[in-house]
């Protein structure tokens, strides 16, 4: 157990810390929805530029080109969350990882440096309303016309597709083969005729997620990554990208500390909320949970850091951390009472309201990314070695 | 930066749960239970043979000189096998006091001893942290008078050390009190109700100075019981899942129902993220005194109410054989519920981590 940084990590920390203290007033806000706009991009050139942002994309995709650094990405995640600057991207967390995995020497070239750069925005069709969970079931399909794929059918859950420059997206190409071996990962342009994107408004009453129909959608055929009937494998490659980033554990002690704040600032009939017993106690039990995932965090990033795999450890983390800031949004929404309730703009709203659009969103978040109950599938049968259900018969009756 | 166990602590994690898993299984367990000690020799000489009576202890007074983080590996051992024997107390608790408050001479006496597994320490501090009504302990005049409820370690100790209603630390010899023996739901521990009339004591002479050393031996106590539990839980968890893949209902194996798979996946999901805030807690004890305080109690509240979770959900995936003595995993729930309350209960230790954040 060492806690402390060497010279080389505290120095590269200093190095961050005086780029924030020299340029943060050039950040954009750390958290915007919608396309970037020009000083979200001149933000993001700066920090390729420094290293802070596309680190270790190879310099020829637009990258920093820098070797893969756990400590170095944690200590500027740690030194721009505490600059309240907005962080850097690597382009599209799923997408841009798969090309450059798995995607040829042309795709790579023409689709990860406008990504790195935030001027090539991506969105993901992978859901459909028959197929959430048991997403290799989709039925979504492509034929092969010619030269071309022509695109069928309809994905659900698109975030982001009202903003978004092109689609990663799965389909199926050979309908016969069993439901893994029949899909394909295509991607195209959003501008491509035949899309049709229908915001989808959820109960928080914004749309950040959409419908998108396609209709005979004409794609190039070589605007595939992988091989025809492997998607499946390549988006397994994607989901694993996307699931490390769920349940962050800093981000839930930044939230704990914003309810002891309320708790310190807000009260009832004269008493501080923080005063009265109950919701004292409550907030020291979601703290004891809270304490328990960021040293887990601690944990797992030493372990990817000595080349370990963490294991169990890392199988909990979307299951736990989701469902802790849930619990914490909730207990925010308790202790404000009957203000917890306001919304929208309404005279006297609490932290604009926020507390209750995390309660709903948080929801969304247990659910999104694999459910729940898929995660718990996954950690009894992956981490615990527990038998798979058996499955039913279907040619029967 | 690494967050984990260094080579070291895994070789002395290794040899001391292999000594345990080759010298106590589920028999040794019982057969302390139904006996009138919960302290089996051969068990307890083993473990010193391992370094395990002098974790604690500097090389000087012939000790091994670990720190809080190997202590807390070894409470999670025992835990794991619910070793009858002397440990939070005598091995922990004790030598803390006497290092950090005890004279040249009350080390010099008695620390090779404790070390040398030749003298068994009890401990009772109820009085500050759960004093009942009644008579407590009173000083005066270098004796003590009055009961200590719930002294820890109690079978085969020589000696006994007390805190008093003031905070201060005496020792007793274990030849002048009269010993109550308490009978808790777990027989693989022992407790006791001390009384004493005008008992001859030696005070610590660190502990009329400053709270401090009482502080240290709780919060350090604290996360020993957070660390039983959290090898008691993961025990009560392995048993299950492989109940569940071995038992059979309507011709599957019970671990390919989504239901008791969920709740096995359930019970991983909360006792994982608890074996890194136990190594912090128990590191901090030794290397990070600003969060040594509230670690502890909040490691004892939550592995208390993790605990409790588990040895609940554990008992029903193994159906109405979870109920029987005959399968004997009643010993780990027992252990894990009794952790649970000793040196305060969760609402307790949370309601001190509150004040120590200065929040009420």
């Amino acid at each position: 157990m060492d806690l402390t940084y060497s010279e080389e990590y505290a120095a590269f920390r200093d190095e961050v810390r005086a780029f924030l203290a020299q340029h943060g007033h050039e950040s954009p806000p750390p958290f915007q929805r919608g396309r970037p706009d020009a000083q979200a991009v001149a933000w993001q050139q700066k920090l390729i530029e420094h290293g802070y942002a596309a680190r270790t994309i190879p310099k020829q995709y637009g990258g920093y080109g820098a070797a893969p650094d756990i400590l170095q990405s944690h200590i500027i995640t740690e030194e721009f969350a505490r600059a309240n600057a907005r962080m850097g991207h690597n382009g599209d967390n799923r997408l841009v990882p798969t090309v450059l995995e798995l995607g040829t020497e042309e795709q790579k070239a023409w689709l990860v440096p406008p990504s790195v750069r935030g001027e090539m925005n991506w969105c993901q069709g992978y859901s459909e309303p028959g197929s959430g969970s048991d997403l290799a079931s989709l039925s979504t399909r492509a034929e092969l016309d010619g030269d071309e794929w022509v695109i069928n059918g309809q994905k659900i859950w698109t975030s982001g597709a009202q903003h978004a420059d092109m689609m990663f997206c799965l389909v199926r190409t050979e309908p016969d083969a069993p439901k893994h071996n029949g899909i394909s990962y295509l991607i195209f342009s959003m501008d491509t005729p035949g899309i049709d994107v229908r915001p989808l408004v959820t109960m928080t009453g914004e749309a950040i997620f959409n419908e998108v129909f396609f209709t005979d959608v004409r794609v190039p055929k070589e605007q595939i990554i992988g091989r025809r009937g492997e998607g499946w494998f390549v988006a397994n490659n994607t989901l694993k990208h996307e699931r490390g980033g769920l349940g962050d554990p800093n981000e839930a002690e930044t939230r704990f500390n914003d309810i002891v704040g309320i708790m310190q600032r807000e009260s009832i009939d004269g008493q501080r909320l923080i005063d009265n017993p109950v919701l004292r106690d409550r907030l020291l039990t979601l703290q004891g949970r809270m304490l328990a995932m960021k040293y887990n965090g601690m944990r797992v990033l030493s372990e990817y850091i000595k080349g370990q795999e963490p294991g169990m450890a890392r199988w909990i983390v979307k299951l736990q951390g989701c469902e802790l800031n849930h619990q914490m949004a909730a207990m925010a929404i308790d202790a404000l009472g009957e203000l917890g309730v306001l919304y929208d703009d309404s005279p006297h709203l609490r932290d604009e309201g926020r507390w209750q659009q995390r309660y709903m969103l948080d929801l969304g978040l247990i659910i999104g990314g694999g459910t729940a109950q898929i995660q718990k599938n996954m950690i009894g049968e992956r981490a615990l070695g527990l038998p798979k259900e058996p499955k039913l018969n279907t040619k029967q009756g | 930066m690494d967050f984990g166990l260094s080579e070291e602590q895994r070789m002395l994690q290794d040899s001391v749960t292999g000594y345990l898993a080759a010298h106590c299984e589920l028999q040794v367990v019982r057969d302390a239970a139904e006996s009138a000690e919960a302290q089996v020799p051969a068990l307890a000489a083993g473990l010193m043979e391992l370094g395990v009576t002098g974790i604690l202890i500097p090389g000087e007074y012939g000790g091994v000189n670990m720190g809080g983080l190997e202590a807390a590996l070894v409470a999670e051992a025992l835990g794991y096998f619910a070793a009858p024997v002397a440990y939070v107390a005598s091995s922990v608790m004790a030598p803390l006091a006497l290092q950090r408050a005890g004279s040249p001479a009350q080390k010099e006496e008695w620390l090779p001893q404790l070390a040398a597994g030749e003298c068994v320490a009890g401990v009772g501090v109820t009085e500050q942290i759960g004093r009942r009504q009644g008579d407590g302990v009173q000083a005066s005049g270098g004796r003590l008078s009055g009961e200590a409820l719930f002294v820890l370690d109690v079978d085969g100790a020589d000696l006994f050390f007390l805190a008093d209603q003031q905070g201060l630390l005496y020792v007793v010899a274990a030849a002048d009190v009269e010993i109550t023996r308490l009978r808790t739901i777990d027989r693989t521990r022992s407790v006791a109700a001390i009384s004493m009339q005008d008992t001859p004591a030696q005070v610590l002479p660190g502990s009329s100075e400053s709270p401090q050393a009482l502080h240290e031996c709780i919060a350090m106590g604290r996360v020993m019981l957070a660390a039983d539990t959290l090898g008691a839980a993961q025990k009560m968890l392995d048993d299950s899942v492989a109940y569940a893949k071995e038992r059979k209902q309507f011709e599957r194996v019970i671990g390919s129902f989504q239901a008791v798979k969920h709740m096995c996946a359930e019970m991983a999901a909360e006792l994982e993220p608890c074996r890194a805030l136990v190594w912090y807690a128990a590191h901090a004890q030794s290397a990070v005194p600003a969060d040594a305080q509230l670690m502890a109690c909040q490691t004892k509240a939550h592995l208390a109410e993790v605990g409790r979770m588990v040895a609940r959900t554990a008992t029903e995936v193994h159906g109405g054989m979870g109920m029987t003595d005959l399968l004997g995993l009643h010993y780990w729930f027992k252990r894990i519920g009794v952790n649970r309350q000793l040196l305060g209960a969760p609402e307790l230790v949370r309601e001190e981590a509150a004040q120590v954040q200065g929040w009420c």
